[in-house]
């Protein structure tokens, strides 16, 4: 069976359509890349998957279940910007993601607890390279490293599906190869599913494991909202990378 | 050079500075020294030791019937009145500008709701404050709150809209439920515009509480100076509009200084 199944979905804004039709399966573990021009809902559809918006028409299936219809803890994300708190250190920023689901009340942590979680994410921002910036606030970060922070935000919560929508388009070129090689480090060290969304197709080709093309195949000039966009390439991509993660985990769990 | 290439240094900013208060003193004592050689009872234009005395009688020496130094007395209930006044406003406009802010279903029947008591004149109203309420400390804080109120709600409420969705979404997929959401991501963002909201309407709230210690009360600095208006005396009302308009600025830069302290964060996130 697979890890998220999308049947039929098509999402519609008053009389325009967006997304018509699509179906898809997608294994655990895969890295989608999504490219397409701009408004033919590529984001829209990670939107879908987040739970910010709910399909007007067929089901989206995670694991066998229908996906929650707002966003939770299953999903993390980055987004282009506005990812982080600016209000936070940078620690806190990612130990904010322990602190709200133990606490109701309060949504923060005290004592010991509250130590505990800033050791674990200080031990992930090490990771993602951001271990001397522990104590600033995102505003005094570059831009690379305020989306190195929005990553390990979004993975302290160890979610099954990570969304990311152009989480580089920012960036110049040189850091965007960096992140590019982090990015894969974390996906290669995790079981994530990775859907990423991206206006760089050569990001696109390089980073998937599968890439997917969103465009309109149906265009009527006198009323342009009439036809929506399907994923009309499905190229599976850097198999062999794809099965060095699976002998790997393989390993892990034998 | 083009005028508006043109910044002054240090020395000069300083110069320029002191300037406009400088020429405001210089044409109000010529003006006074003018009316008392013409006419040295002139009670209009008082002189820099008339209002010394008047300002030594009210401040240093106990009054005759009460025992109290006046301005020291006027200066505390007045702030009092104004602190209890500007705190509850606060409070108010913070929980009604996140609700209607922040949860739609709130700001549906709020947000147009406060929009429609915001043009309320809060003057027109103070008679039936003064009905509804007596004459003494309720009714004048209530005009202060009332007044404010709806403005601070309102200025919360666009601040709330204005933060970023994604932000809102974000704190949702660490686990965030709506209490917490607010808790820890949108009440800390709103409080620097809070106090920044506070500033601004800081003359407002000075306006409401001499207007309600003008038409009823036993002290505060707005009852002194309606009160002493009857005898003419400016050399009182002057030191005590001077005092007054210190006491404001003052209040301004204290929470001023306070934003920059307690949400370090701010400035840079603003940019």
């Amino acid at each position: 069976m697979s890890f998220i199944s999308v049947n039929n979905v098509w999402q519609l804004y008053d009389d325009q359509v967006v997304l018509e039709g699509l179906n898809l399966s997608v294994a655990e573990g895969e890295f989608c890349t999504l490219v397409g021009a701009s408004g033919c809902g590529k984001s829209t559809f990670l939107r879908l998957l987040l739970g910010q918006e709910v399909p007007s028409r067929g089901s989206i299936l995670l694991d066998g279940h229908p996906l929650a219809s707002e966003p939770d803890a299953s999903r993390g994300v980055v987004f282009q910007r506005y990812s982080v708190f600016p209000h936070l250190s940078v620690l806190d920023n990612v130990a904010l993601g322990l602190e709200l689901p133990r606490s109701a009340i309060l949504g923060r942590l005290f004592g010991k607890a509250k130590r505990e979680a800033r050791e674990q994410a200080s031990v992930l921002l090490h990771k993602v390279g951001l271990g001397h910036a522990l104590n600033k606030y995102p505003t005094q970060l570059s831009g690379g490293m305020q989306q190195r922070l929005a990553i390990a935000q979004a993975l302290i919560m160890k979610p099954r599906v990570l969304l990311l929508d152009e989480p580089f388009g920012a960036l110049d070129p040189g850091i965007r190869k960096d992140m590019h090689g982090l990015l894969l480090e974390l996906w290669q060290e995790t079981r994530l599913t990775v859907f990423m969304v991206t206006h760089d197709l050569s990001e696109g080709f390089n980073l998937g494991t599968r890439l997917l093309v969103f465009d309109k195949i149906r265009h009527d000039p006198h009323a342009p909202g009439a036809y929506g966009a399907r994923i009309t390439y499905d190229i599976p991509l850097n198999t062999g990378r794809r099965a060095a993660r699976v002998d790997a985990s393989a390993l892990q769990t034998a | 050079m083009r005028l508006i290439n043109r910044r002054p240094d240090r020395a000069s900013r300083l110069m320029l500075v002191i300037l406009p208060f400088a020429l405001l003193l210089f044409a109000y004592f010529m003006g006074s020294a003018t009316r008392l050689t013409e006419n040295p009872n002139d009670k209009l234009l008082p002189s820099a030791v008339q209002m010394t005395d008047a300002v030594k009688r009210m401040a240093l020496v106990p009054d005759q019937r009460t025992g109290e130094y006046l301005l020291w007395a006027d200066t505390a209930s007045s702030l009092q009145r104004l602190a209890i006044g500007l705190g509850i406003s606060a409070l108010l406009g913070l929980c009604l500008g996140i609700a209607s802010g922040v949860l739609p279903l709130f700001g549906a029947p709020l947000s147009p709701l406060l929009t429609v008591l915001s043009m309320v004149p809060p003057l027109a109203i103070l008679p039936i404050l003064f009905i509804v309420f007596g004459l003494g400390e309720l009714s004048k804080v209530m005009l202060i709150v009332i007044g404010i109120t709806p403005v601070l709600a309102r200025d919360l409420e666009q601040r709330a809209r204005e933060i970023p969705v994604e932000l809102l979404i974000k704190a949702q997929t660490l686990g965030a439920s709506t209490w917490t959401l607010i808790l820890r991501v949108v009440l800390p963002q709103l409080l620097p515009r809070l106090l920044i909201a506070v500033r601004l309407v800081l003359g407002s709230a000075w306006l409401f509480l001499i207007a309600a210690e003008a038409i009823a009360s036993t002290d505060g600095l707005g009852y002194r100076i309606f009160l002493v208006r009857r005898y003419l005396a400016m050399d009182v009302i002057l030191p005590y509009v001077v005092w007054i308009t210190l006491l404001a600025w003052l209040m301004d830069w204290s929470l001023k200084a306070l934003t920059r302290k307690a949400f370090p964060w701010y400035e840079g996130a603003r940019s």
